[in-house]
């Protein structure tokens, strides 16, 4: 913990390497579930698309819950992980998964909202021209879509990085260990150092503050790119 | 070269059954928006499929229900111009060209150079799609589908969306590339005008249907159906019953109408184009006692809209403003009449 005068900043490593662990992951489980998602044709879409944006209406301390239920020890993939000696309870690496699974429906969403923005004239031309799907996706789809998918990591970083509920129910809040910065102000608050919260509240508006203009910088003003001429 | 399509596809609102068999000439598939003509493209390039039927593009088979046969439109190679161009907005007009080739680099710049030059747009190679005008837009577009040497060329209402300065423009050079590019080519157009002026023949399609194929001066002069005469601009159609070999009755507008040739059994329905309609001072053959309802003002034209006496029905009248203004200087004429010879004979369409 932070001693008299000097400022630990262990929760803010924790806090960025957690973040950015869970901001790759979801980074690219988002682009590529948007891409199966405005493809697909199948009459459960509507569903899928529901079960996969339902993290981002959740109380965190539900995905919590289920993080736990399904990790646990006495979870189905919690129970096979430890065959291999990974424990996901009370470790970094299911602070990594709460933090992927509350951020990732914001890449998904912004990421799918990009590809549906496509003209379908520049899908279509770009076939009669003899250019493969595979193609067509890196080459037009995704140039196009870039401001977005910029914006939707830089949004789901933001979230990775303030997330509380699920990460203290499935990662706890241990010091040094998986007490980010979210936890640590909590901490600091139930046990009376205001001074320290405020500290470190101060610390996490700059941080937010500085991802905001990021993303506006990055989400497009004009119509200039991503759009057909 | 030639064209053959036989395709059904059901639709929301009507069933597509495109019959079609097109030689190397430049065919105008005329429509009202929504009756099926971009969708019969979208089949012929691949980017739709027909539930049924059969497509061949000079010999080749590219679409075959009974033998299973559905060739991706990346094999079929054919040009197709869309209505915005779809020029690849990340991409400078180079490589909207060159990314469709393949061939070796080198190759590929020095094709992509060569069709820049040709097309008039040597100096924009490096430029992106939203710095050309639209005039260059289009040539980049065209240049871009002729570089890869289609099978054959189709063109989707391109010019619907343009003023009218500019389209004529596009419209004369969109024309000559048609005539130089020595192929099948289908131009899809709701506008009569602009697929006269740029193709030979014409396939009036009508809620999923081809309603009538042929030369265009047929095609306008002698429609045979009303969804034809409609979509070639007749204004005026009334229900009509044979009374004799040589006269009808037309139902909706209560007159009976002299015709030159003999009346066809299954007649059921006439049309008088706006602009054939004639002054007349007395009675005579096919003049008829008419009241003015409403004169309106062109730049060029005057339309009125009149109604024959002791009837309701609104009936177009178009003429030249020099024409109207000798005819109008003393009074407003008070029959009108119009040649046997230019009665169109119709049929309802099923």
């Amino acid at each position: 913990m932070a001693g008299e005068n000097i400022m630990d900043y262990t929760p803010l490593l924790i806090s960025f390497r957690i973040a950015l662990a869970a901001t790759v992951i979801t980074f690219f489980l988002g682009i590529y579930s948007a891409r199966l998602m405005v493809n697909s044709r199948s009459k459960w879409k509507g569903l899928i698309d529901g079960i996969l944006t339902l993290p981002l209406v959740l109380p965190p301390t539900v995905i919590g819950l289920l993080l736990l239920i399904v990790f646990g020890k006495n979870g189905f993939i919690g129970d096979f992980l430890l065959n291999f000696n990974i424990r996901v309870v009370f470790s970094v690496s299911g602070a990594v998964i709460a933090a992927a699974v509350v951020a990732y429906p914001l890449m998904y969403r912004t990421t799918k909202g990009a590809f549906e923005q496509i003209d379908m004239n520049l899908v279509y031309a770009a076939r009669t021209l003899g250019l493969s799907e595979h193609k067509i996706f890196w080459k037009i789809i995704i140039p196009l879509s870039l401001p977005n998918i910029r914006a939707g990591t830089i949004l789901a970083f933001s979230r990775a990085l303030g997330e509380f509920g699920a990460t203290i129910i499935i990662a706890g809040n241990i010091p040094n260990k998986t007490q980010t910065i979210s936890l640590l102000i909590y901490t600091a608050i139930a046990g009376g150092d205001m001074e320290l919260a405020v500290r470190w509240v101060g610390i996490i508006i700059v941080i937010s503050l500085l991802s905001v203009f990021s993303v506006n910088m990055f989400t497009p003003a004009k119509s200039g790119v991503g759009r057909s001429v | 070269m030639s064209l053959y399509v036989s395709i059904k596809k059901t639709l929301n609102e009507f069933e597509l059954d495109i019959n079609l068999a097109v030689g190397k000439s430049s065919v105008g598939i005329l429509g009202t928006s929504g009756s099926g003509k971009s969708m019969t493209l979208k089949c012929i390039a691949g980017l739709e499929t027909p539930d049924s039927g059969l497509i061949l593009i000079n010999g080749k088979v590219v679409f075959s229900s009974e033998r299973n046969i559905n060739v991706p439109p990346q094999e079929r190679n054919v040009g197709y111009l869309f209505q915005n161009y779809a020029l690849f907005p990340n991409m400078t007009v180079l490589e909207n060209i060159t990314i469709g080739l393949k061939l070796p680099k080198q190759e590929r710049i020095r094709i992509a150079l060569e069709k820049i030059e040709a097309f008039g747009l040597g100096g924009l190679e490096n430029v992106y799609p939203d710095r050309l005008s639209g005039g260059q837009q289009q040539r980049a577009a065209l240049a871009r589908i002729l570089v890869k040497k289609p099978e054959i060329l189709m063109l989707d209402e391109p010019f619907s969306a343009l003023d009218s300065s500019l389209k004529w423009q596009l419209e004369q050079e969109a024309i000559n590339t048609i005539d130089h590019y020595d192929a099948t080519s289908l131009f899809v157009s709701h506008s009569r005008d602009e697929v006269y002026r740029i193709c030979s023949n014409i396939a009036v399609v009508s809620k999923g249907k081809v309603d009538s194929f042929g030369e265009k001066k047929e095609i306008f002069e002698n429609p045979k159906t009303v969804s034809s005469a409609k979509l070639t601009g007749c204004k005026n159609i009334s229900k009509a019953k044979k009374i004799d070999s040589k006269t009808i009755m037309c139902v909706d507008w209560g007159i009976n109408l002299a015709i030159d040739n003999s009346v066809l059994e299954d007649l059921n329905y006439i049309g008088i184009r706006a602009h054939f309609f004639e002054v007349a001072f007395c009675e005579r053959t096919n003049s008829f006692e008419i009241e003015i309802r409403k004169i309106i003002e062109a730049p060029f034209t005057i339309t009125i809209l009149f109604n024959f006496k002791n009837n309701n029905t609104s009936i177009w009248w178009e003429i030249n403003k020099a024409d109207w203004e000798k005819i109008s200087k003393e009074s407003l004429p008070n029959y009108l009449s119009v040649s046997p010879g230019k009665v169109l004979k119709l049929k309802e369409e099923f």
